[in-house]
C-alpha cells in the first residue's frame, strides 16, 4: 500500500495541516511533516479534508435496471461526489427482500472497491406493502443490514408499519420512511399548487407526506423504536419533526439536495428531468428545509440518486419515471444552498458523521484523525465546474443541474488508505 | 365604413420624400381617370369597381363619386383583399388580412374594375385576379392605377392611368389619401443607405 | 415589415397579447366569408404539410383542422392513434423524429398527457399547434369560443362569463379564463369545491359554488363537460345530485338575462349539465361554435404558417 503526505490541508475548518496516510489509516498529522521515501506527495494548500461522505439513499438499480446504473457506475459516481460508503435502496428486481439479495448486492459493491456499498433491505416482500420480509435474514446475513425502507413505496398499512417498527428493534434496525398516503396522491405529477394548476398536471399535495411523518412520529413513540423519514420535502413536514424531536422520539430525518435549492416551477417546459418523488415544492418550502437542515431539525442529507435510462426521461411528462442524479453534485448543491451558513463542520456533520451514525457504519463518518482509518475526501472551496450531463459517470444522463456552474470541486477521495479519486478523476 | 389601418413598411413621416402630386393636382387627376371610365365603359353600365385594400378602397370611393357627379351613374364600390394570394407570403410574416366586401349580386357576368394606388411589379393585381376567379366570372376586368411606376415583373397593364411616373427601383412612391393618411399627396422616397 | 403574429407555436391560450388574439379573431372574420363562397379553396398555403398527430380519438377537433387546412390549399397528413405506429407504442420522440424528416411545417397536436406539445417543440423544426393536451390548455377552443361569443355580442370587454363545471379536469377551462381575462371579459368559474384546483385562487377569476347566484348576471353561460366517471372517484355524489346543483335546466335558463347566450364545447351529456331542451334553444351556440372553428383554425394556421419562418 502506498504512503501518502497529504500537504497543508485544513482538516474540516481547522487550520492548515500535513497528513501522513499509512497502512490504510492516518499515521500523524501536523506542521512540516515527512513522508519518508516512496511515499507519494498530494499538494492540498487551499483543499478541505473532510471525512468521507455518506450517502443514506442511493439507487443504484442492480439487480434489475443495468442499463439506468449498475453498482460500480453508480460507486464510481459515489466516489467522484466525495463519498466513502452509499446505502442501496432496495426497490430493485428482484426486490431486496432476502438475504440473498442484499449479498449480491454487498458483493457487487465489493467487487467494485470504490465505496463501501451498505444494501438497504426490503421492509415488505415484493414492496407490497401487505407481508413482512425476513427482516432479521437479512440483518445476520453477509450485508448486515440495518436499514430497512420499501422507498419508491410508502408503509402505507399503520398496522403493518407499527409492527415493522416494533420488529427491527431485536437487531437495532430502523425503519426509513418513505412518506406518502397512496390515495392521496393517485395519478400524481408534481406538488399541488398554484403550478399544477396552471400546467393542468394532477397534484401531490404536502399534506399526503405530512399525515404520514405525523402518524409515523407517534407509532414510533408508542412502541419505543427509532424512526428515519426519507427524503422531507415540505415546511409541514419539519413542523411536525421540530415537535416530535422535542417531544424526545428518536426519529431522524433526510433531506435531498435538489429539494434545497429547486421549486415547482421547473416544471414549466415540462421537462421530466425536474419530476421527482417526492416532487419539487414551493420556495417556502425550500427556505424551511434550508433553515431545518442549519439548525439540525432535518439531520441529514440524503440524495436519493435516482438514474434512468433515456427513454424513461425524453418523453411525455406524465410518462417519464420520477426522480433525479445526486451522487456527484450533492456537495457542491448543498454548499451553493447553505454552504455559508452551515461552515464544513456542519457539512460534515450532515453529510458524514450522522449518515454514520444512523447506519451504524462505525467505519464511516470520523474526521482524519490520527489513528482513524484514512477514509475521508479533499475538496477545493475555490473551484467551480459547470455541469455537463455527458461528463458525470453515472450512466444515465438526468441530472437538473446541466449546464450549471457549481463551488466546489471533490479533487480526492480515500477508502481506508487507498484512493479512489485522485485529481478529481475516478481511478478505475 | 373604417379603413384598416395604412399598411406602410415605413412610418409616415411629415417631412421625409419629395411631393411630386400636390392636392388639387391629386383631385384633378381622379377627375380625368374618372372621365375616361366613363368614355371607355360607354356610361359604365353594368359595372363595378372594386378598391384593392388600403388605399385601392377610399380611391374607388372618390371615383364612383366622380363619376355620379357627372353623370348621375350609380356604380357600386366594393373592396378585394389579395393578401391570402399573394406569391411572396412566405418572403415576409404572415400580414392581416382586409376586408373583401362584394356588391350585390356578385361579380358574375358584369364588368369589374379593379382599384389601386399604386402599379410596380404587377404582382398584387396577378394575386388580384386569382381572388376574382375564386369569387365567379367577370365578363371584363379592367384596371385603375392612380400612379404607374413602372418596373413591371409580370404581363400587367393598367386601362386607367392617372400618372406615368418614372422611377428606379430603390425608390418607393406613396399616395397619401385624406381617408387613411389624414392629406392628400403623392411623394417619392429614395431609400436610405443602410 | 413584422410579422403581425410573431409566435413559433401555439401551446397556451396565454401566449397571446391581446392584440395578437385580436388579430385572429379579425382574420377568422374574413375566412368566415370564404365559406359561403362557391368556390371555399384560397391558396394561400400552398405547398405547405400540415400533420394532424392526434393520440386522442377525436373526430370533431381533426375534421375541424383538417377541413380549415384544406381550405388554405395546404396538404394533410392524418396520423390517428388507431392503426399505427402511434398505438403500437412508439415514443412521441420517435414519431417527432419521423415527422421531421417528413418535412411537415406544421403539427397539430392532440394528446392525454400535459405538456406533450411542449415536448413535442423540442424535438420538430416546424410549427406546433396544441389541439388539446391532457387537462391543461385547448387554445384554439378558446379561440373559436371568443369569436363565438363576439359574433353573438359585438363585444368581449366588460362581458361576464360564467364557466360551470368540471373545472379541475378542463383544458377548455383553463384556455378560456386565459383567453377572456386577456380580452377583457371577467369570468366567474362556478363548479363543486372538489371539481376546482387549488390553485385557482392565483387565476384571474371569481370562484363560486352556487350557480343560481350567478345567472341572473350573466352575458355568457359555458357549460364544461363533466364525465360521469368522476363519480367513482368521489368528485361529487351521484348524477342527479350534480345535474340538480349545477346543471342547466330549462328553470335555470328562465333566470338568465334575455340576451344571455349558452355555450358550450362538446360533446354534451345531455341531461347531466345541460338540459336537451337548452341545448336546443336559440340562446345555444353550440352548433356555430362548430362552424367558427374552422374559421379560426383557418386564422391560426395562416397567420403561424402563411409568412416567412
Amino acid at each position: 500500500m502506498t504512503t501518502f503526505l497529504i500537504r497543508g490541508a485544513r482538516i474540516v475548518d481547522g487550520d492548515p495541516t500535513d497528513l501522513i496516510i499509512r497502512d490504510g489509516v492516518i499515521a500523524e498529522t501536523g506542521p512540516n511533516l515527512t513522508g519518508g521515501p516512496g511515499a507519494e506527495v498530494i499538494d492540498a494548500d487551499g483543499l478541505v479534508a473532510l471525512p468521507g461522505l455518506v450517502d443514506l439513499h442511493t439507487h443504484l438499480r442492480e439487480p434489475g435496471r443495468e442499463d439506468a446504473e449498475t453498482v460500480e457506475s453508480g460507486s464510481r459516481a459515489a466516489a467522484l461526489g466525495g463519498y466513502t460508503a452509499v446505502c442501496a435502496m432496495a426497490n430493485t428486481s428482484p426486490v431486496a427482500d432476502t438475504a440473498g439479495v442484499v449479498e449480491q448486492v454487498w458483493r457487487l459493491g465489493r467487487t467494485a472497491g470504490l465505496v463501501d456499498v451498505q444494501p438497504i433491505g426490503a421492509v415488505t416482500v415484493g414492496l407490497g406493502g401487505e407481508q413482512l420480509a425476513e427482516l432479521g435474514a437479512m440483518a445476520d446475513s453477509a450485508a448486515q443490514v440495518r436499514i430497512f425502507s420499501d422507498d419508491g413505496h410508502c408503509v402505507a398499512d399503520p398496522r403493518l408499519m407499527r409492527r415493522a417498527l416494533e420488529y427491527v428493534r431485536a437487531f437495532d434496525g430502523v425503519i426509513a420512511q418513505h412518506a406518502e398516503e397512496p390515495r392521496l396522491t393517485d395519478g400524481a405529477q408534481m406538488h399541488e399548487g398554484i403550478t399544477s394548476a396552471r400546467l393542468g398536471l394532477p397534484g401531490w399535495p404536502a399534506v399526503a407526506e405530512e399525515a404520514i411523518i405525523a402518524r409515523d412520529v407517534l407509532l414510533a413513540e408508542h412502541v419505543g423504536a427509532r424512526l428515519h423519514v426519507c427524503h422531507v420535502s415540505t415546511a409541514g413536514s419539519v413542523e411536525i419533526l421540530r415537535w416530535a424531536k422535542a417531544r424526545g422520539i428518536a426519529v431522524t430525518a433526510e433531506v435531498t439536495p435538489h429539494h434545497l435549492l429547486l421549486t415547482d416551477t421547473r416544471a414549466d417546459g415540462y421537462d421530466p428531468v425536474f419530476k421527482v418523488n417526492p416532487p419539487l415544492r414551493t420556495g417556502a418550502d425550500v427556505d424551511a428545509l434550508q433553515a431545518a437542515l442549519v439548525d439540525g431539525v432535518i439531520d441529514v442529507v440524503a440524495t436519493d440518486h435516482a438514474p434512468h435510462a433515456v427513454q424513461d426521461k425524453e418523453c411525455e411528462w406524465p410518462y417519464a419515471r420520477p426522480g433525479m442524479l445526486g451522487l456527484e453534485t450533492a456537495l457542491s448543491v448543498v454548499w451553493l444552498a447553505v454552504g455559508h451558513r452551515l461552515g464544513w463542520d456542519g457539512v460534515a456533520e450532515r453529510l458524514s458523521r450522522a449518515p454514520a451514525r444512523i447506519a451504524g457504519l462505525t467505519e464511516h463518518g470520523h474526521d482524519p484523525a490520527p489513528g482513524r482509518a484514512a477514509t475521508f475526501t479533499l475538496v477545493d472551496p475555490a473551484a467551480r465546474w459547470t455541469v455537463d450531463p455527458a461528463g458525470l459517470a453515472s450512466r444515465s444522463r438526468n441530472t437538473p443541474y446541466a449546464g450549471l456552474d457549481l463551488p466546489v470541486r471533490v479533487v480526492a477521495t480515500f477508502l481506508r488508505g487507498e484512493p479512489t479519486v485522485v485529481d478529481g478523476k475516478a481511478v478505475r | 365604413m373604417a379603413y384598416p389601418a395604412a399598411d406602410s413598411p415605413d412610418p409616415i413621416d411629415a417631412v421625409s420624400g419629395k411631393t411630386i402630386i400636390s392636392s388639387a393636382d391629386l383631385a384633378r387627376i381622379v377627375d380625368r381617370i374618372a372621365h375616361q371610365i366613363l368614355e371607355k365603359t360607354d356610361g359604365a353600365r353594368d359595372t363595378m369597381l372594386l378598391g384593392i385594400p388600403t388605399r385601392g378602397v377610399p380611391l374607388a370611393r372618390r371615383l364612383a363619386s366622380r363619376i355620379r357627379s357627372f353623370e348621375s351613374v350609380e356604380v357600386p364600390v366594393g373592396a378585394l383583399d389579395v393578401t391570402l394570394y399573394r406569391d411572396d407570403l412566405r418572403l415576409r410574416g404572415a400580414r392581416a388580412v382586409g376586408p373583401t366586401d362584394l356588391p350585390r349580386g356578385g361579380v358574375d357576368a358584369r364588368r369589374v374594375i379593379l382599384v389601386d394606388d399604386v402599379l410596380f411589379s404587377g404582382r398584387t393585381i396577378r394575386a388580384a385576379l386569382d381572388a376574382l376567379a375564386d369569387l365567379g366570372r367577370p365578363r371584363i376586368v379592367q384596371l385603375a392605377v392612380l400612379v404607374d411606376r413602372g418596373h413591371r415583373e409580370l404581363p400587367i397593364r393598367a386601362d386607367y392611368v392617372g400618372k406615368n411616373i418614372p422611377t428606379s427601383v430603390d425608390e418607393s412612391v406613396r399616395v397619401l389619401l385624406a381617408e387613411t393618411d389624414g392629406i392628400d399627396e403623392i411623394r417619392i422616397t429614395g431609400k436610405e443607405p443602410s | 415589415m413584422t410579422p403581425p403574429l410573431k409566435l413559433k407555436h401555439l401551446l397556451s391560450a396565454g401566449d397571446l397579447n391581446r392584440d395578437e388574439a385580436t388579430l385572429v379573431l379579425d382574420t377568422a372574420t374574413e375566412m368566415a366569408a370564404t365559406a359561403g363562397r362557391e368556390v371555399k379553396k384560397l391558396p394561400t398555403l400552398r405547398g405547405r404539410t400540415v400533420v394532424n398527430l392526434f393520440y386522442e380519438d377525436s373526430t370533431r377537433t381533426r375534421i375541424s383542422f383538417e377541413a380549415a387546412a384544406k381550405r388554405l390549399s395546404a396538404d394533410v397528413i392524418n396520423f390517428s392513434a388507431k392503426g399505427s405506429s402511434v398505438s403500437k407504442g412508439e415514443s412521441l420522440k420517435d414519431t417527432a423524429l419521423t415527422l421531421q424528416a417528413m418535412g411537415a411545417d406544421a403539427v397539430v397536436i392532440r394528446h392525454s398527457a400535459s405538456g406533450a406539445p411542449h415536448r413535442l417543440a423540442h424535438w420538430i423544426d416546424g410549427t406546433v399547434i396544441n389541439a388539446g393536451d391532457g387537462t391543461h390548455e385547448h387554445p384554439t377552443q378558446a379561440l373559436l369560443d371568443a369569436y363565438t361569443i363576439r359574433s353573438r355580442h359585438g363585444r368581449i370587454e366588460g362581458l361576464k362569463v360564467a364557466i360551470v363545471g368540471d373545472v379541475l379536469h378542463s383544458r377548455v377551462a383553463r384556455s378560456n379564463v386565459a383567453l377572456l381575462h386577456t380580452l377583457g371579459a371577467h369570468v366567474t368559474l362556478v363548479a363543486p369545491p372538489t371539481l376546482l384546483p387549488v390553485g385557482a385562487v392565483a387565476w384571474p377569476v371569481d370562484l363560486g359554488f352556487d350557480l343560481d347566484a350567478v345567472l341572473p348576471t350573466a352575458d355568457v353561460v359555458m357549460m364544461l363537460r363533466v364525465q360521469r366517471e368522476r363519480m367513482t372517484d368521489s368528485f361529487f355524489p351521484s348524477e342527479r345530485e350534480y345535474a340538480r346543483r349545477y346543471g342547466l335546466d330549462a328553470d335555470r335558463v328562465r333566470s338568465l338575462p334575455s340576451h344571455a347566450i349558452v355555450m358550450h364545447p362538446g360533446p354534451m351529456n345531455r341531461g347531466m349539465e345541460i338540459a336537451p331542451e337548452v341545448a336546443d334553444s336559440a340562446r345555444s351556440t353550440i352548433v356555430e361554435q362548430v362552424a367558427n372553428g374552422v374559421s379560426v383554425r383557418m386564422a391560426v394556421l395562416y397567420l403561424m404558417l402563411g409568412g416567412s419562418r
